[in-house]
């Protein structure tokens, strides 16, 4: 290829990044300014939705009786399979169920978007966030023990579940089938929303964001080529939901562990590799957490930046993961509750807790020049200042992250479409292409406006669901409680 | 009544394994149980869509198993009028043996050498010698 020809398509490339830009950019910060509108109260700015979630967490790990102190044990024996009836070999296991969801959660939330935490609220939104996550387990329990006691089988013996499933029957339960099925129609409509935001466009971008960050930065010969990576991304993920290639969904899956384990050992080198400044780290947390200079509304601002990067993280509330919980075998909904216990706990409480030390410990985040640095940047930054090869190990890390959560999104958003159309195969190929569309413009929109609208749909998910939780919350007591009883009792026993 | 367990995957040497058991029950006058495992692990990594079908194909794999590996053992061993049960489930081959060996009073456990690679082998070990190593029954191994 000629030079000529490069400049060509360079010029092309940016203009076709900007046009894509320049048409959804305002769509995307219409629909953000009209989810997050704040409400001012003397000078602290409050997002509702942001309350409304972490109320709904307080209120699980209150009613529930904290059970993600107490049945934390529980929950782990039923991992590692001592309650598995050996009958049921060759079904999905509380252990796969488990590392499916976790895969579509622990993405790039877990590595830019706590990065846009630290940047905005300082290290004080650590502590939130963690404190958020905490909460975020009981939510998880709720709406992943009605997930298995509301799911379906079909006719074809394929099982699926989900708040869809859950919000529509569960609330006929009720006694009120009509407002099931609506606030069940919402959520689909949310769901589909959130898997081309969160699910998707926030992926393709940040990891774009990454590969261009380690191959030059601002000289990086893709930097005008956004477009071209988000089509590569588009088609991989196309080759997998479309095209049905399995075995590259079913590689990302064998890879992506490694990657979560590689990604949590490098933090750890980054941290430990500044041991002296941990205790100051820690200090700036806590102290942070409290309140921020610069920062409207003090600690009132630091803790919602907090919770809602920790919330966009865990999902916890947000019902996606009901999605992939549902799949498990077991008798008794409850046992998945106690497992999805610790989904957030390994995604916030472990994964993001190590990427926000790993910031605060180096102080990439106060460095010269880190207020240009959004997302990932940031983070790859912080690996980059202790050893200089680091952030390439990010760039893999976040590339295969953003797949495998762009994968098991898209089976999301198109469970919740097949759930809108009846199952009609027409629709959901429809749904494929247009994720696949979406991940081209994620890749070549700017942070701001990705993220904005990745929060909105993210957390319109969330009203339809939480309004069943609460409708619900008895019926995840009884199957709690009970099974807690039918533990004690013996009656549920450990497999020897 | 005592047992010999044989552990078949529908092989050649399967095969073999069957007739040589079969002579063996004829000595001893004893049953058979004829078993094939579903190589399957509760902690393998899988897709949400996989997830959905595994009932499903869990149910395919079984009668796919049934029909083309452990009935024609079934027949190998009832035309020696010898009496035959048979188990077909999913897990580690070696440690799903070893459960119904100790479930059923299992006295000898017979299998064939297997055509796993030498690279295989010599990384973890052929199922023979994981056999050999966990077992609490004698082991026969036929080449």
């Amino acid at each position: 290829m000629t030079t000529e020809t490069l400049t060509v398509l360079a010029e092309e490339g940016k203009s076709l990044d900007d046009t894509i830009s320049d048409a959804v950019a305002p769509v995307a910060d219409a629909v953000t300014n009209t989810v997050f509108y704040e409400i001012m109260i003397g000078d602290v700015a409050i997002k509702p939705i942001v309350i409304w979630l972490v109320t709904g967490a307080l209120f699980f790990t209150i009613y529930l009786g904290f059970q993600q102190i107490r049945g934390f044990k529980h929950a782990i024996r039923l991992v590692k399979g001592d309650f598995s009836d050996p009958h049921d070999a060759g079904e999905v296991s509380h252990f796969q169920a488990l590392a499916t969801a976790v895969s579509g959660t622990v993405g790039l939330g877990n590595i830019a978007g706590v990065a846009v935490a630290v940047s905005i609220g300082g290290p004080g939104a650590t502590f939130w966030m963690i404190l958020a996550g905490f909460l975020g387990m009981a939510a998880k329990m709720a709406e992943c023990t009605l997930g298995v006691k509301y799911r379906k089988q079909h006719a074809d013996g394929t099982v699926s579940g989900g708040p869809m499933y859950y919000l529509r029957d569960g609330i006929a339960n009720l006694g009120k089938p009509g407002l099931g099925k609506f606030l069940a129609a919402a959520f689909a409509v949310f769901c589909i929303g959130g898997s081309l935001g969160g699910g998707n466009m926030f992926q393709a971008n940040q990891a774009t964001a990454q590969i261009i960050n380690v191959t030059g930065g601002d000289n990086s010969p893709f930097v005008n080529l956004k477009w071209a990576i988000g089509l590569i991304f588009a088609a991989g993920v196309g080759l997998v939901i479309i095209g049905g290639i399995k075995s590259i969904a079913k590689v990302t899956e064998k890879i992506v562990p490694f990657m979560a384990v590689l990604y949590v050992s490098a933090c750890l080198i980054v941290i430990f590799g500044n041991l002296a400044d941990i205790p100051a780290a820690f200090g700036n947390i806590f102290v942070g957490a409290w309140g921020k200079e610069g920062l409207a509304g003090g600690f009132i601002g630091v803790l919602i930046v907090g919770f809602q990067r920790a919330a966009f993280s865990n999902e916890a509330g947000i019902g996606s993961a009901s999605i992939a919980h549902s799949a498990v075998k077991t008798k008794e909904p409850a046992t998945e509750g106690f497992v999805s216990l610790l989904e957030p706990f390994i995604d916030t409480i472990v994964i993001c807790t190590m990427t926000a030390l790993a910031i605060v410990v180096t102080g990439a985040y106060k460095a010269p020049g880190a207020a240009e640095l959004d997302g990932v940047a940031l983070t790859s930054s912080a690996f980059g200042s202790v050893i200089s090869w680091f952030p390439t190990v990010l760039a893999f890390a976040v590339i295969l992250f953003a797949f495998s959560t762009m994968i098991s999104w898209s089976y999301y958003g198109m469970t919740a479409t097949g759930y809108l159309f009846g199952d009609s195969k027409q629709a959901e190929l429809i749904f494929k292409i247009i994720f696949c569309v979406f991940i081209v413009i994620g890749a070549t929109l700017s942070l701001g406006p990705v993220i904005g609208f990745s929060d909105s749909m993210i957390f319109l998910m969330s009203i339809p669901n939480m309004i069943g939780l609460y409708l619900l919350a008895r019926v995840v007591k009884k199957e709690v409680m009970g099974h807690r009883e039918r533990v004690r009792t013996g009656e549920f026993a450990e497999v020897k | 009544m005592s047992k010999v367990l044989v552990g078949v995957d529908g092989s050649d040497a399967s095969r073999r394994t069957v007739d040589f058991a079969v002579e063996l029950a004829k000595d001893f006058e004893i049953g058979i149980i004829v078993v094939h495992v579903i190589p399957w692990s509760p902690y393998s990594f899988t897709t949400s869509e996989e997830n959905e079908h595994r009932h499903l194909q869990r149910e395919v794999e079984l009668v796919a198993a049934r029909e083309q590996i452990v009935e024609p053992a079934i027949h190998q061993v009832a035309n020696a009028n010898i009496k035959v049960e048979a188990v077909v489930r999913h897990g580690h081959p070696v440690e799903v043996m070893i459960e119904i060996a100790r479930e059923r009073g299992v006295r000898h456990i017979i299998v064939g050498r297997t055509g796993d690679s030498r690279i295989k082998q010599a990384l973890f070990g052929s199922l023979p010698t994981q056999l050999i190593l966990h077992s609490t029954v004698p082991v026969t191994v036929v080449p």
